[in-house]
């Protein structure tokens, strides 16, 4: 009657770490037509700049270089990945930290282009361009803040040595985030910076 | 016996109000997504009355149009996402894990969190009546009139109430994919999973994608009403509303139907003693709706102007997903052609849907006409057409599932009797109010509009529709009575009371908290019945003489026994996804009161939800409470 010819192993709890992949998979995914929706918006109000300032405000070689930091994290992600696989504490946490402090620097380049833009004239209520330029570079922000906060909740549990443990949280699933994060702002910075001038 | 010996092993039911609100065990909060859903459904159900009756006669004076506006809005959300969604979550809760095997969702915790939000969210709309408005511009939030700032927070309500409603909707969708796609017992291959489970992927799947572009509508709506933004109003414009929404909306309709279908597709096989037929059609259908109706949103602007190719795009693309809805009727015809029918109550609201959804799909197929949507755009034919796919879909697939499956809830029947009578009054009220809706609305009544002059020929079938809504509001109450009194008095059900085909007949009614002595091993689509009948040289199912009723759980399929001696590690129960919950909800409430005092309540807010979510990932899945 049987007709598998494996034999079928029963588990009462199921290996949750690539349920928990597959769930973070799902996420991103519903996160990229969240950031489509966005970068839709902007293009459609690209040159709705009543007057103000559009972008010709953009400074992009500075831009470039915050960008450039921004992928550089994404190479220490996965230094700090491969480390975490390793099962070495120490450099996974050296790795985890570089992370973080590349995308606060990132998050800090981006206060200051704000603030500049704010300077010039381009407020969120200026036009309909600066409302979605805001948006979606606020938005796009507040994804790095928080992924720079799960970056540092990795980092303080590697002190106590419960990095390994079997958690809500872990390396692999930060990293899947983070690298996402990373990828959305290629396409911002090319829509948005590189094609508008 | 198995049984025997692992009896101590075996988690025991928690009890008490402390134990409802740690729960992670995924049939409660089916259970909870459940009443709080019936709970709405009579509060929305109420105010579609008040707006009857204010219609019932031409220049009603019940209600003034500021409230009318109140109604017919917080009616619409309510349903939809108060209501008929969570109604579906319900069930999948309940049945997704019972379906493929499992002991509980993916992320338990995930899951009650869900739950906290979605009940936070629908405290927040409810609570918007006396708390400075209820939203009052549509359940479709039209700009630029939801961005108008006159009234104070009403829209924002709205803005930041269904922002969190699908944050939770999200999150179960995630667990629910991740649950079906990792954790389905050895031998339950993706074609042998009930169709039901197979429909809650497909909506999964839409809801994970269409949410979204929801709430970058949302939060623009909400930064034009509170920060200045130009999104929809000065150089913006309020099309990109309509487009977000409808890219949103129009998934959302199929999100709504499908598991309604899903249902049925497992009722109409078992009261037919007959396989579903065509189940990858059924299956594969299913999914081609999923796909399609992403392409399909412009068919609600057809009066906004976009052009004769894109509405002539859109109207053929419409056409064309009539043909998967088209062949699932086939399907449920089919199955019950030549079948041994059983005229049992599940099976009435299960015909009852098919006949009226055919007429709902009708009436839909005249909208993708794009001439002659010109002339039914906004008026009460449009009321009628998706009353009849929503009600006469959706609710009656619904109460079909629920007396399908009340007696594995509670292991005991619901009432035939009140059962026959909620339904035929409820056929009958529904079709008197729905019915003469296709006639007003060929005759030029207008949607949302609050009150009508004599004259007009509208007199008559709106007094015969305010008849049928309170005949409906009767046949909800015998239901309503009929729930609470047989929870304690029906009569016992046992654990397989209809001859059930799916995994979910063969534990016990109601079932343990760990589900399954031991997880199943699969080797068919319907896998229970076939290891209830065997099949004679004609082809007849004959019913196996070992097996005589009682749990099938242990079967001779691959039960060695090398099992029996592991313990059973359930998800432990937490209160952190009430916390987070709670926080979200207060920075939602803050937003909406925003700015002012609404940023400190926001901040609290954000507090709280912090200490939940730290407190929830940093806690371990599973303590070792039933170790020696």
């Amino acid at each position: 009657m049987t007709s598998q010819s494996a034999p079928v192993e029963v588990h009462d709890h199921h290996d949750i770490k690539p349920i928990r992949k597959a769930a973070m998979w799902v996420f991103l995914g519903s996160e990229c037509m969240f950031f489509g929706s966005m970068i839709a918006t902007f293009l459609l109000y690209r040159n709705e700049t009543a007057d103000g300032p559009g972008a010709e405000i953009f400074d992009i070689p500075f831009t470039s270089a915050s960008s450039f930091i921004l992928l550089m994290s994404s190479l220490t992600m996965v230094l700090a990945h491969n480390a975490f696989e390793n099962r070495d504490p120490r450099a996974t946490r050296i790795w985890l930290l570089a992370t973080a402090m590349l995308g606060t620097t990132f998050l800090a380049g981006q206060v200051f282009e704000f603030t500049e833009f704010v300077h010039k004239g381009l407020t969120l209520s200026t036009s309909s361009f600066g409302s979605a330029f805001y948006m979606l570079t606020g938005f796009h922000g507040a994804h790095v803040a928080i992924g720079v906060l799960m970056l540092m909740t990795m980092f303080y549990l590697s002190f106590s040595g419960r990095l390994f443990d079997d958690r809500g949280l872990n390396v692999e699933l930060v990293g899947l985030y983070w690298h996402f994060v990373d990828i959305v702002w290629i396409v911002i910075f090319t829509v948005v910076y590189l094609l508008q001038v | 016996m198995v049984l025997d010996t692992s009896k101590d092993l075996v988690p025991a039911q928690p009890t008490g109000i402390w134990s409802w609100i740690t729960t992670v065990d995924h049939k409660r909060i089916g259970m909870m997504y459940g009443v709080t859903a019936l709970v709405a459904f009579f509060i929305a159900g109420l105010e579609a009355l008040f707006i009857r009756l204010q219609l019932a006669t031409p220049n009603g004076t019940i209600l003034s149009a500021d409230a009318y506006n109140q109604l017919f809005t917080m009616h619409g959300l309510t349903m939809l996402l108060v209501v008929v969604m969570p109604v579906g979550a319900a069930f999948m809760n309940y049945f997704i894990p019972l379906h493929i095997g499992a002991r509980d969702v993916a992320f338990p915790r995930a899951n009650a969190f869900s739950y906290w939000l979605f009940l936070g969210a629908t405290i927040m709309l409810l609570s918007s009546f006396v708390l400075g408005g209820a939203p009052d511009g549509g359940w479709f939030g039209y700009a630029p009139l939801s961005t108008q700032l006159e009234e104070f927070v009403r829209m924002d309500y709205y803005a930041i109430g269904a922002q969190l409603l699908g944050i939770a909707s999200i999150m179960a969708s995630a667990n629910f994919i991740a649950t079906v796609f990792t954790m389905r017992a050895p031998g339950m291959t993706l074609m042998r999973i009930p169709v039901f489970t197979w429909m809650a992927v497909v909506v999964s799947f839409l809801l994970i994608f269409s949410l979204p572009i929801f709430g970058v509508g949302l939060f623009q709506m909400y930064f034009d009403r509170n920060f200045g933004t130009q999104f929809f109003s000065g150089g913006g414009d309020p099309l990109l509303w309509q487009h977000l929404f409808w890219l949103f909306g129009h998934p959302e309709v199929y999100v709504l139907i499908l598991p309604a279908m899903g249902i049925v597709s497992e009722i109409i096989p078992v009261f037919s003693r007959k396989p579903l037929f065509g189940y990858p059609f059924v299956v594969f259908s299913g999914i081609a709706i999923g796909f399609m109706g992403f392409g399909v949103w412009a068919h609600h602007m057809y009066t906004a102007g976009l052009g004769p190719v894109a509405e002539a795009g859109f109207g053929i693309a419409t056409m064309l997903i009539a043909v998967p809805t088209g062949v699932k009727i086939f399907n449920w015809i089919g199955t019950m052609w030549g079948g041994k029918v059983r005229f049992e109550l599940p099976m009435l609201f299960s015909i009852g849907f098919v006949s009226l959804f055919v007429i709902g799909g009708l009436s839909g197929v005249t909208h993708s006409v794009v001439p002659s949507d010109y002339q039914q755009h906004d008026s009460y034919y449009v009321v009628a057409h998706f009353h009849y796919v929503l009600f006469g879909g959706g609710v009656f697939g619904f109460v079909a599932g629920a007396y399908y499956w009340f007696p594995k809830w509670t292991g005991r029947f619901l009432d035939k009797r009140m059962g026959l009578w909620h339904f035929w009054l409820m056929l009958l009220g529904f079709n008197l109010t729905f019915a003469p809706m296709h006639i007003l609305g060929l005759n030029g009544m207008p949607r949302r509009t609050y009150r009508y002059g004599e004259g007009l020929g509208w007199e008559f079938w709106n007094q015969v529709a305010t008849v049928g809504s309170f005949i409906i509001g009767v046949s909800f109450l015998i239901f309503a009575w009929n729930l609470i009194k047989s929870r304690k008095n029906g009569v016992e059900a046992g654990p397989d009371p209809w001859d059930g085909r799916t995994l979910e007949w063969s534990i016990s009614s109601p079932p343990p908290v760990h589900n399954f002595d031991e997880i199943p091993i699969v080797e068919h689509v319907d896998d229970f019945w076939h290891r209830k009948y065997a099949t004679d040289e004609e082809g007849r199912a004959v019913r196996m003489t070992d097996v005589t009723g009682g749990t099938l759980v242990e079967t001779d399929t691959g039960g060695d026994g090398s099992h029996e001696e592991e313990d059973m590690h359930m998800p432990s129960p937490s209160y952190y996804p009430l916390v987070a919950a709670t926080g979200i909800t207060t920075v939602g409430y803050g937003l909406i009161y925003a700015p002012g005092a609404g940023w400190v309540v926001a901040g609290i807010g954000t507090l709280i939800t912090m200490w939940g979510v730290f407190g929830w990932s940093l806690e371990p899945v599973t303590r070792d409470e039933h170790h020696d």
